[in-house]
């Protein structure tokens, strides 16, 4: 599948070239290890006038399962606070995990999900199980077990 | 080691005739075969103290192969099948739906078809789910305009091309019932990925929100040219089946294929009379077939063992170190841990001062600071008695903790000296006139003694919880005597050996074992008894018992 990876990412680099969506801006793709984006919300929602920066880290297994996608946490970056995203910006997304994921989703259709997940978010508090979560959770949000990411979904 | 005379539980009344009718036909036996081997022996004293009926604590199980699995599920399978008149392939996708529940599946079935059908993933769903109100997504899954937009940018007109690897080389595509074509290449990635990186036997259409089940022969074809990962499939669905049937487990023991079946264990109720020791066919792999301690823990039963075991994960060490590092203030008895070296004690929580060594009131020691002679004054002994009161509980635990403890480490030992003394026996073998069946009783011996200390090991774990009375002296009398029995044997192992003496000792041996063997079998079968009349009374709260 090495060769049907690189070919999908070209072709979606394409695409992405020739144009992103509102408030969806690649930053880097320099590799095909790493991308980088930023996304801002558009219209009055709980996050305007905000740039959060979203990293995808793709496997050889991509697109036949998803990317890894979090937020980037740093001295110049912070992640959104919302019920679905941890303060270390890992994603709590169906799309993101075995069940939601489609190979036909691209990186961009995430992009958009997590826009759309941004501004339909009606209070800004983090997931209930934050101070749980964070501390026991592996780097990569691909690695983390089912059962550590729980209550948001119940949320 | 299940008995050749087997009774159904209706045989009961006629139970004494039939048992002497066995005596009469074992002396028969033997008068005919005048020297019984060393081998017929053995087995005749496996069923010694209850020769020709089966034990209560004999749990009944049968073994199933892999084969014998596979056929239950067809069986099923047919017989869904058989009732709508559907594919038994689309049969065997509504009962995993179903989670191999018939009775569910056909009253269902009945009521809805249509919409079943749909919920299973058999046929694609009427309305594609648009709207925002999916019920069963809890999830940030949003319908966006752009991810339309970008499947219409990828399914472009004129030759095939693949929307997920985007290779128009690509001729050979396949799709499900719901036409969403894809490349083959593709598809073999996705349930191999499914399979093997998942565990998941179910796979769906690779279609965003398509939920359509791919068919057990569309994975085989896909998978053809790959069949440990179509095995390891089939893998995956018998173990959702054996998982959703309460009366089968597969055997824990690593690389074995095999399952038992084990009706009598299925019922949560049952768990409070019988404890479901068994085993694959395989002697070894023995299991409890309703708890995931893997040990025989007879004669507990598995949810007094699951508290024992859970005390001692919690409380052994921790029991311990506070009874030899602390001690309690005589007032209000917390527990304090003396980290200084001045023997008068200031308690933090009722500021009591005391003395360490004596436990009595700091007040009567004047100016002897630094050491006390006061050992005997009244106050400080009834200071002391109350101490130990407090202190008798832990005491209580230890006590049956060690000896539980101890029992498991000593069995492990005597299996470090058979090894030892398997290498001796061997090179016996060589020197002397003794035959290879002659220098068995050792090892037949060792494993006897094995057995006997998991049982005395829970038969601690079990005295601890006996609620005090008639029933449990009787109970620790039985425990006595195969303690002793067990100790003695054990004491036999550790003899030296050699060519002069191994007669003698191979006939006290093999005596011994065999008593040994008795004595266990009489706490096993007694206690079983007990859970079946109903004698057993604990002194903690246990779920299925008043």
């Amino acid at each position: 599948m090495a060769l049907a990876h690189t070919r999908r990412l070209n072709k979606e680099l394409a695409e992405i070239h020739a144009g992103t969506p509102v408030g969806i801006n690649l930053v880097n793709a320099d590799t095909f290890e790493k991308w980088l984006f930023t996304i801002e919300v558009m219209g009055t929602s709980e996050y305007e006038a905000k740039k959060f920066l979203l990293m995808f880290r793709f496997d050889n297994t991509y697109p036949i399962s998803a990317p890894a996608v979090q937020f980037v946490v740093d001295d110049t970056h912070k992640a959104p606070v919302h019920p679905h995203v941890y303060s270390n910006g890992h994603i709590c997304a169906s799309i993101l995990g075995r069940e939601g994921w489609s190979p036909v989703l691209t990186v961009i259709a995430v992009c958009i999900t997590i826009q759309s997940m941004l501004a339909s978010c009606k209070k800004k508090e983090p997931p209930l199980d934050n101070d749980r979560y964070v501390p026991r959770a592996p780097e990569n949000p691909k690695k983390v077990s089912i059962s550590l990411m729980v209550s948001p979904l119940l949320a | 080691m299940s008995s050749d005379y087997e009774y159904s539980d209706d045989d009961g009344d006629y139970y004494d005739e039939d048992e002497l009718m066995d005596q009469d036909d074992q002396v028969a036996n033997h008068s005919a075969d005048s020297a019984p081997s060393e081998e017929e022996m053995d087995i005749d004293a496996f069923d010694l103290p209850t020769k020709g009926k089966q034990k209560s604590y004999h749990i009944e199980s049968t073994t199933l192969s892999k084969h014998d699995l596979e056929r239950a599920m067809d069986e099923n399978i047919e017989y869904i099948a058989g009732i709508f008149g559907i594919e038994p392939e689309v049969a065997s996708i509504l009962l995993r739906h179903f989670e191999w529940n018939k009775e569910k599946l056909t009253e269902k079935y009945v009521d809805n078809p249509t919409g079943i059908n749909a919920e299973a993933g058999v046929s694609a769903k009427p309305n594609p789910p648009r709207s925002t109100t999916s019920g069963s997504s809890r999830s940030t899954r949003r319908t966006t305009p752009a991810s339309s937009r970008s499947k219409k940018s990828l399914s472009v007109e004129g030759p095939f091309v693949c929307p997920i690897c985007f290779d128009d080389t690509q001729t050979r595509t396949l799709a499900l019932a719901c036409s969403h074509k894809f490349c083959t290449e593709c598809w073999t990635a996705y349930a191999t990925n499914k399979i093997r990186s998942e565990g998941e036997f179910k796979t769906t259409c690779m279609a965003e929100e398509c939920t359509l089940v791919a068919t057990d022969s569309f994975i085989q074809s896909v998978l053809a040219t790959d069949l440990p990962t179509f095995d390891r499939f089939k893998e995956l669905l018998a173990r959702h089946f054996v998982s959703c049937n309460r009366k089968l487990k597969f055997c824990p023991y690593p690389e074995c294929a095999q399952t038992v079946s084990c009706p009598a264990a299925a019922s949560k109720f049952a768990l409070t009379t019988i404890i479901p020791i068994v085993n694959c066919g395989d002697e070894k792999h023995k299991f409890c077939f309703a708890c995931p301690i893997e040990d025989d823990h007879r004669p507990l039963i598995c949810s007094v063992s699951k508290l024992w075991t859970q005390k001692c994960r919690d409380d052994s060490e921790t029991a311990n170190w506070i009874k030899s590092n602390t001690k309690e203030c005589s007032k209000c008895q917390s527990t304090i841990e003396k980290d200084g070296g001045c023997n008068h004690m200031t308690c933090k929580k009722c500021k009591y001062e005391f003395c360490w060594v004596c436990m009595g009131p700091w007040s009567e020691h004047g100016t002897a600071w630094y050491s006390c002679n006061r050992f005997d004054e009244k106050e400080s002994v009834e200071a002391r008695d109350a101490q130990s009161k407090s202190r008798a509980s832990l005491e209580r635990y230890l006590h049956y903790y060690n000896r539980w403890a101890n029992h498991e480490q000593s069995a492990k030992l005597s299996m470090d000296l058979y090894a030892k003394t398997e290498k001796k026996m061997e090179e016996m073998q060589l020197t002397s006139a003794l035959t290879w069946i002659e220098v068995q009783f050792m090892k037949k011996a060792v494993d006897e003694v094995f057995r006997c200390r998991m049982t005395l090991k829970w038969t601690y774990a079990m005295a601890y919880y006996l609620q005090k009375g008639n029933e449990k002296e009787l109970f620790e009398d039985n425990q006595r005597d195969l303690e002793k029995a067990v100790e003695d044997l054990s004491e036999l192992l550790e003899q030296p050996i050699d060519t002069e003496t191994i007669g003698a000792l191979r006939q006290k041996v093999t005596d011994k074992t065999v008593y040994v063997q008795k004595r266990n079998e009489i706490v096993l079968e007694d206690s079983a008894q007990g859970y079946l009349e109903g004698r057993w009374k604990w002194n903690t709260p246990v779920e299925g018992f008043d």
